[in-house]
């Protein structure tokens, strides 16, 4: 890096022209440290915040033919200008059965796969975070590395696993089992979304496990406290930010879930992304969409905050 | 290796078979010779040959590789400043709001951000005609949204656990801020921009729900093709260009890991 630099330039000339343009800069008010919080800053207020405020205006619309298809909000008559809003999407939400019952089947989905993820999680994130160095890398990166692989051919790999006549099935036919019925079920749902998400349950859990102090174990275990006592009392209580932020990284992610339900549930799983994705491709309702969609950033903003503190809380530690 | 008896082996054990199980099933089968995935009748590359021949297969894999690459490096230029923003100035108005928007296309449902920037392409081509239809420009942007929140996080806490007195001993000895970024800074936080590249690049590439919502007519991207083939029935191409996915993941992995391991002992000591 350090090669590139041409030695004959003395570096006090090459500064000269940027100390100007800061120089300049700051009599207006604007100083180099804005200017690098301006370039994210406007980029996501563009291509993040505005959508989702687009996103709210269009859920109170109405669907109409042409382009683009949803009505207008603001429209001009006679020189007035009318601010025409529609509440019918939400009405429709929350008295139409399919979408309620999408809305709490979602959180039932993703809360039990929740769950499983952590019972799974917990103790192959603590078995790494106190396995010796050199093995620890290897487990590490035996974590990570399915989570650098498709998403989607993950999934497709566990249709082929639990098909009729997939893998499982034809192990259990060795034994003289009957072949079980998993895929197109509410099973093969929990299935993917432990599956696919378990590395972002283990790698916060890991984090924190692995910064506790040994030594409150032993001082535990010198007073006489049984494993078991020691785990609830001590480990279980400060991992809990790791608990917390492992569950939201899979919770949140899963009420939206489309790939998973689409591909192993059968047509009998109701989850809302499924539904948003139906709307807007097949029946082509844009506003109702956006509608399902503004509600479902409800439910889902309360565990996005939690998660934030989680997430301050580890850093700060 | 542990300490705690065996139940943690085990539990890890099983946790890791789980884990490989279905994706070494789906590599060995991808050699299969039958049509019938599940059904082993003999050894073969069959499949693979049949990969390479699919037109429609090879231009998704190209348009997007070619997202991918763009993608990850816009992100990784505006998530890396991000990083620095959020790092190094404690305090600035609106500081709250900016890390919230950072972080939160993190865990946003892909539903509702595939959504919310279709709805705004289209509002935009309304009101100030740009950008002019769907395709491969929109996903780039819709991309590096999200994978620019990966490409913060990763550099952030690389930038958090580092010796700043590098930085103040530059400025002492005259350099200005710019300077100490490209000579102090930059190489210290290249493997973070490395892997954080990386991160971006195999999200955009893996990404179906949000380049479904933004790209337009003749744009599929590989995991639009992907999802249509697989929601058909099972095709043993599919396994192989998997089993291809999976060895260039690997290798690419191992390498960095044995590259991390390599590098690590040498900083302990300095």
């Amino acid at each position: 890096m350090t090669a590139t630099h041409d030695p004959t330039i003395p570096p006090p000339r090459r500064l000269k022209p940027w100390n100007a343009v800061e120089r300049g800069l700051a009599k207006v008010g604007i100083s180099g440290r804005m200017l690098v919080l301006f370039a994210p800053a406007l980029w996501l207020l563009i291509f993040f915040l505005v959508p989702l405020a687009v996103v709210f205006g269009i859920s109170l619309a109405t669907k109409q033919f042409g382009r683009p298809p949803y009505s207008a909000l603001l429209s001009t008559e006679d020189g007035t200008v009318q601010l025409t809003l529609h509440l019918s999407n939400y009405i429709r939400i929350f008295t139409d059965n399919l979408y309620v019952a999408a809305y709490l089947s979602s959180i039932r989905i993703a809360a039990i796969s929740t769950v499983i993820t952590l019972l799974v999680g917990y103790p192959m994130a603590y078995a790494i975070a106190r396995a010796d160095d050199r093995w620890r890398n290897i487990l590490l990166m035996l974590v990570i590395l399915p989570f650098f692989t498709s998403f989607l051919l993950r999934v497709y790999a566990l249709t082929g696993f639990m098909r009729g006549n997939g893998v499982i099935n034809q192990l259990l036919g060795l034994f003289g089992i009957e072949p079980l019925v998993m895929m197109q079920t509410d099973f093969a749902v929990y299935v993917g979304i432990v599956y696919t998400y378990l590395p972002f349950m283990i790698l916060p859990l890991y984090t924190t496990l692995v910064k506790l102090d040994v030594s409150l174990f032993e001082a535990s275990a010198d007073l006489g406290g049984r494993p078991m006592r020691t785990f609830l009392s001590i480990t279980l209580p400060l991992s809990l930010p790791g608990i917390i932020a492992g569950s939201m990284l899979v919770f949140i992610p899963a009420i939206g879930e489309f790939v998973i339900p689409s591909l192993l549930g059968g047509p009998e799983t109701l989850m809302i992304g499924r539904v948003l994705w139906d709307e807007f491709f097949t029946a082509a309702n844009w506003p109702r969409a956006a509608a399902v969609a503004v509600a479902m950033l409800v439910v889902v903003v309360v565990p996005i905050m939690l998660m934030q503190r989680a997430q301050s809380a580890v850093v700060e530690k | 290796m542990f300490r705690r008896g065996w139940f943690l082996p085990i539990a890890a054990a099983l946790g890791f078979t789980f884990l490989y199980a279905p994706i070494v099933s789906l590599v060995i089968f991808s050699f299969n010779e039958n049509r019938l995935v599940t059904v082993w009748s003999g050894f073969s590359f069959k499949w693979y040959g049949e990969l390479f021949r699919d037109p429609q297969m090879l231009n998704a894999a190209w348009l997007s590789l070619q997202i991918a690459a763009l993608s990850a490096s816009i992100a990784l230029v505006l998530g890396t400043l991000a990083a620095v923003a959020l790092v190094r100035f404690r305090r600035f108005r609106g500081r709250t709001l900016f890390s919230g928007m950072v972080s939160a296309p993190l865990v946003m449902p892909d539903v509702i951000t595939g959504l919310a920037l279709l709805l705004l392409f289209v509002a935009m081509e309304s009101f100030i005609g740009w950008p002019r239809g769907r395709g491969m420009l929109t996903i780039v942007i819709a991309h590096s949204t999200f994978c620019m929140a990966y490409v913060c996080v990763v550099v952030q806490s690389r930038l958090s656990d580092f010796d700043r007195s590098l930085e103040e001993a530059a400025m002492d000895l005259g350099a200005s801020p710019v300077r100490t970024f490209f000579d102090i800074t930059l190489p210290i936080i290249a493997p973070a921009l490395v892997s954080g590249w990386l991160l971006g690049f195999t999200l955009s590439l893996d990404d179906l729900v949000i380049a479904s919502f933004v790209s337009g007519p003749g744009s599929s991207t590989l995991p639009m093709v992907i999802f249509s083939k697989v929601k058909l029935g099972v095709s043993p191409d599919v396994n192989a260009l998997a089993t291809i996915i999976i060895g260039i993941v690997a290798t690419g992995v191992l390498i960095a890991t044995i590259i991390q391991l390599r590098t690590k002992p040498k900083k302990a000591r300095a």
